[in-house]
């Protein structure tokens, strides 16, 4: 069965500006009867809802931390990509769309790449216009660096905190509909279920994390913003309380998930240290600018690195992609981290490291220059690590970042549910098999600023101003029900006397190893498969053995932990799946069945060529799938060269 | 740097909900991994509270990486701790010696009511910036990004501003609980920029006006909050607070 992305018709460059004449309008007095329901607070929900007000919708927003200005987003460091061309340096609207395009290496759908890359560059006039002070010129005009997989200049940034101020941009214009009534703030609320009537999206229920209480909300539409899912592997660089809960209790409720296996693993990021381990660090990506990444030629060389003379090193990445050089996409840094280790050439006591050295930097630009593009960075590197990057080269290694899979859309960005809608990193739409840096959060604004609102539009005019679903019918009272039953669930061992019970950190760490190990930087069928056969195993483990103190009616962070566990221990099979059953290698997703002569990852454009969509059957039954097709009008898919 | 192992006494603020009394509890806590971060330690006595069936600590955190502005406690009388420039999550063990007593409570303040333990409610921060830390500028109706040219050194200022992670240290350090350097760092931020003029004069009387009353204390220039701030803004934010107050003084009947 195929999905249809409802794609509009015409020239690829007029498809949006096609589509924005046929939606329906709701008259400007008619908007506040309608009530949206926006989950997640990051740069797509925060966005979102503060435009959604703006324009004089109700508004409830919801999300998990204490203050909305809190969302993981407020981590990305690196910066945001937009066609503006202000270095003069060939940069365009067709050339930002053709390196999205290439850099998710032909798994992504051409309309809504071109999309995004035409509103690129209204995003950063909108964020300029909120006082986010982006990096400027001496002249006074904004400045901007390269990002890996582009050979142009494209990326805005604020120093290392990029994320920060477009998020703080966004929250305080949502502040600002807060202030004016059009939004009302519903902090430290999980979203337990979504509720749908009659095939629509009607209502949301949510735990209070304050009281443990459940609340029940009802709405015209719902939109998910709820970010990635990468926490599934234990170990990311994702923010602690990031998770899947949202998208796959509407996965449960009738939406598709598409390619789930595409996952990103960023190639510079702070070792692993002890079994300790809480989360790992991203070094931004900007650092591949003027870092250099390299090993030591000969395995188990073990000297002091300021010790081993150039031609001892191995400057992998240059060498072996002459043209991009340190600067190729993510997955292909990534593997190049994991090949060196393998063969033994990896540094510091683990081995599972590489250096990333500024000293040529630092010896042509000057010291203060180089502080000046990192050194929050380096800043941060050092209280982590306590080494000096200014004077001994980084040690980094890849880990989990990115999810470009995530609940299916079109290009309305609805999913396959009516009136469910899904922005940011929680939904499968821009990135392919592989995001390029510094994409995220320009997809995420330009989900939440100019797109949403629009097809938000639409859809409530289509439907008219029903009444809202009555939260006390039996709908939100059975979902109720059986959250109340699953956490009562999780308590049960909670003043048992049984022997061998383990902390629900116990069971993340071990699904996070197992999937790292056989569904992380390169995958094989075999390693699949005994991924499959332990995660019921684990799952089983779970649900018997897991030690959850405390009550469900009060501030309880071991429950509301355990109810994400319990979701990674569901979802992650059918990641696994998916792995399994896209026999091609493409972008972040490396099956070593599928290599090339020279060892590059190969492509199946025959078998492949479109998004794996999974469905929920009901419990305990098989889920099954539909495909996207992809169509390549524009771009060619080729064999990407980096070389 | 070589790992160590370390043993620690802790005394840590439990307090089961606002409505009951809450009191330093101590704990002996060993094999502590001087690679590890604060919060790693608290996990590491969590999982064995866990084990022994007793209730965890309870505390805020989620990035981990010093930029949410989620963690934050007392140690040892000093927000986020010992460590200048260093939020709580980023604080790592190394910093500690074997033997050490830590006293780790909530940040305390007025304005923040307690949750549990060692959570608190800072959400009147939300409340100050609603009354005016923004531009008001709707999606869709702002001018090229380049109209306006920023000098490097303007941009450079209104970052370290911006730089505020709204994280609340430097009302806990305040004897007078006061959020000046808060609601300063917005204030200068907008004032620096091109985009923040319109709204300046409103924006400064409104925010000063809301933080007080919310319940956060004047400002006596004794320079805690300075000293507390995991990024560094610098007091010279409260000088440009109390200017720009001043100013929609002074000013008032100019339109
Ligand atoms: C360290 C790091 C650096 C990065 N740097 C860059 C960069 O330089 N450039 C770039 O383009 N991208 C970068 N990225 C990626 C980018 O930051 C994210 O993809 C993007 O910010 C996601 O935004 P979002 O709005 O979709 O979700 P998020 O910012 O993750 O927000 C999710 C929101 O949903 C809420 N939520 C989640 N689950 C629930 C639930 N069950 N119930 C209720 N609420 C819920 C949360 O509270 C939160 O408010 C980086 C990512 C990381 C980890
Ligand atoms: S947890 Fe985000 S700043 Fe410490």
């Amino acid at each position: 069965m195929q999905l249809d992305a409802k794609i509009p018709a015409g020239p690829i460059a007029q498809k949006w500006d096609n589509r924005r004449f046929e939606y329906n309008l709701v008259n400007p007095a008619n908007r506040r009867k309608y009530t949206v329901l926006v989950i997640g607070t990051g740069l797509a929900g925060a966005s979102a809802a503060a435009t959604l007000g703006e324009l004089g919708y109700n508004v409830k927003i919801f999300c998990l931390q204490d203050s909305p200005r809190r969302a993981h987003s407020i981590a990305a460091q690196g910066g945001i990509n937009a066609a503006k061309n202000y270095q003069n340096d060939g940069d365009s609207v067709f050339r930002l769309f053709h390196d999205t395009i290439k850099g998710g290496d032909f798994r992504s759908r051409e309309a809504n790449v071109y999309r995004l890359a035409q509103l690129s560059n209204l995003i950063i006039d909108q964020c300029v216009a909120q006082g986010i002070p982006f990096a400027r010129e001496y002249g006074g005009t904004l400045a901007n660096r390269s990002f890996g997989g582009a050979q142009v200049s494209r990326t805005f940034y604020a120093r290392g905190q990029t994320g920060q101020q477009l998020l703080l941009g966004a929250y305080s214009s949502l502040m600002r509909q807060v202030a004016l009534g059009t939004v009302s703030l519903f902090p430290r609320r999980e979203l337990m279920d979504v509720i749908v009537e009659e095939g629509r999206a009607s209502g949301i229920i949510c735990r209070n994390l304050i009281n443990g209480q459940l609340e029940s909300y009802n709405g015209h539409s719902v939109v998910l913003a709820t970010g990635g899912y990468g926490n599934v592997f234990h170990l990311s660089t994702n923010a602690m309380a990031s998770n899947v809960s949202a998208g796959w209790r509407a996965y449960k409720r009738g939406a598709g998930l598409a390619n789930p296996c595409f996952v990103q693993i960023h190639p510079t990021c702070i070792p692993i240290s002890g079994t300790h381990q809480s989360k790992l660090t991203l070094m931004s990506e900007s650092l591949r600018n003027d870092g250099r990444v390299w090993v030591p030629k000969q395995a188990g060389d073990t000297r002091d690195p300021a010790k081993i003379p150039e031609n001892e090193r191995d400057y992998y990445l240059e060498r072996k992609y002459p043209s991009f050089g340190n600067l190729v996409p993510r997955d292909i840094a990534s593997r190049g981290a994991k090949e060196v280790c393998d063969q033994q050439r990896g540094v510091s006591e683990t081995g599972q490291a590489v250096y990333l050295d500024f000293q040529d930097a630092i010896q042509r630009d000057g010291l203060n220059t180089i502080r000046y593009k990192y050194g929050n960075l380096f800043q941060m590197y050092q209280k982590i690590t306590a080494d000096n990057p200014e004077t001994h080269p980084m040690k980094i290694y890849p880990a989990v970042h990115y999810t470009m899979g995530g609940l299916w859309v079109d290009y309305n960005l609805m999913t396959t549910i009516p009136g469910l809608f899904a922005i940011g990193e929680v939904n499968y739409s821009d990135h392919g098999a592989n995001r390029l840096g510094a994409s995220a959060l320009m997809q995420g604004l330009a989900d939440g600023y100019f797109v949403l609102p629009y097809s938000m539009g639409d859809y409530l005019a289509t439907m008219g101003p029903v009444a809202l679903s009555d939260t006390n019918q039996p709908l939100f009272k059975e979902a109720t029900e059986s959250i109340d039953n699953q956490t009562a669930l999780l308590l049960k061992n909670n003043n048992s006397k049984k022997k061998g019970l383990q902390t629900v950190e116990h069971y993340h760490r071990k699904l996070g190893k197992t999937l790292w190990d056989h569904c992380g930087i390169s995958r094989n069928k075999e390693g699949l498969q005994t991924a499959l056969a332990s995660i019921p195993e684990i799952r089983a483990e779970f649900w018997d053995n897991c030690l959850v103190p405390g009550t469900g009616l009060e501030f309880n962070q071991s429950l509301e932990k355990a109810c994400r566990v319990a979701d990674y221990l569901e979802f992650s099979e059918i990641m696994v799946q998916d792995a399994l059953q896209r026999e091609e290698s493409c972008g972040c997703h490396l099956r070593e069945e599928s290599m090339s002569v020279d060892n590059e990852a190969q492509r199946d454009d025959k078998n492949f060529s479109h998004v794996t969509v999974w469905f929920h059957n009901g419990k305990e039954k098989t889920a099954t799938t539909k495909r996207e097709p992809l169509e390549f009008e524009l771009s060619k898919p080729s064999t990407r060269n980096y070389k | 740097m070589p790992e160590k192992k370390i043993s620690l006494i802790l005394k840590i603020w439990r307090q089961k909900n606002p409505d009951q009394q809450g009191k330093l509890v101590t704990y002996e806590l060993s094999d502590i991994s001087s690679s590890m971060s604060f919060l790693e330690m608290l996990d590491l006595l969590n999982e064995q509270l866990t084990i022994k069936a007793e209730e965890p600590v309870a505390f805020d955190n989620d990035c981990r990486e010093g930029i949410c502005g989620k963690c934050g406690a007392m140690v040892n009388g000093t927000p986020h701790g010992p460590e200048r420039e260093t939020t709580l999550c980023q604080l790592h063990m190394r910093h500690f010696k074997d033997g050490d007593t830590i006293y780790i409570e909530p940040f305390r303040s007025v304005a923040f009511p307690l949750i549990k333990d060692l959570v608190i409610d800072r959400s009147a921060l939300d409340t100050v910036i609603m009354a005016g830390g923004y531009i008001s500028v709707n999606a869709g109706s702002a001018v090229e990004a380049n109209t306006h040219p920023v000098g490097r050194d303007v941009a450079e200022q209104a970052m370290d501003s911006a730089a505020c992670i709204g994280c609340g240290a430097c009302v806990a350090a305040c004897p007078n609980a006061s959020a000046m350097l808060f609601t300063g760092a917005k204030i200068t931020q907008l004032a620096l920029l091109p985009q923040g003029q319109p709204e300046r004069k409103k924006r400064a009387a409104s925010m000063v006006k809301t933080m007080d009353k919310l319940g956060f204390g004047g400002c006596t220039n004794i320079g805690e909050c300075e000293k507390a701030c995991p990024k560094n803004i610098s007091i010279t934010n409260i000088a440009r607070l109390n200017h720009e107050y001043m100013r929609t003084i002074l000013l008032a009947d100019e339109k």
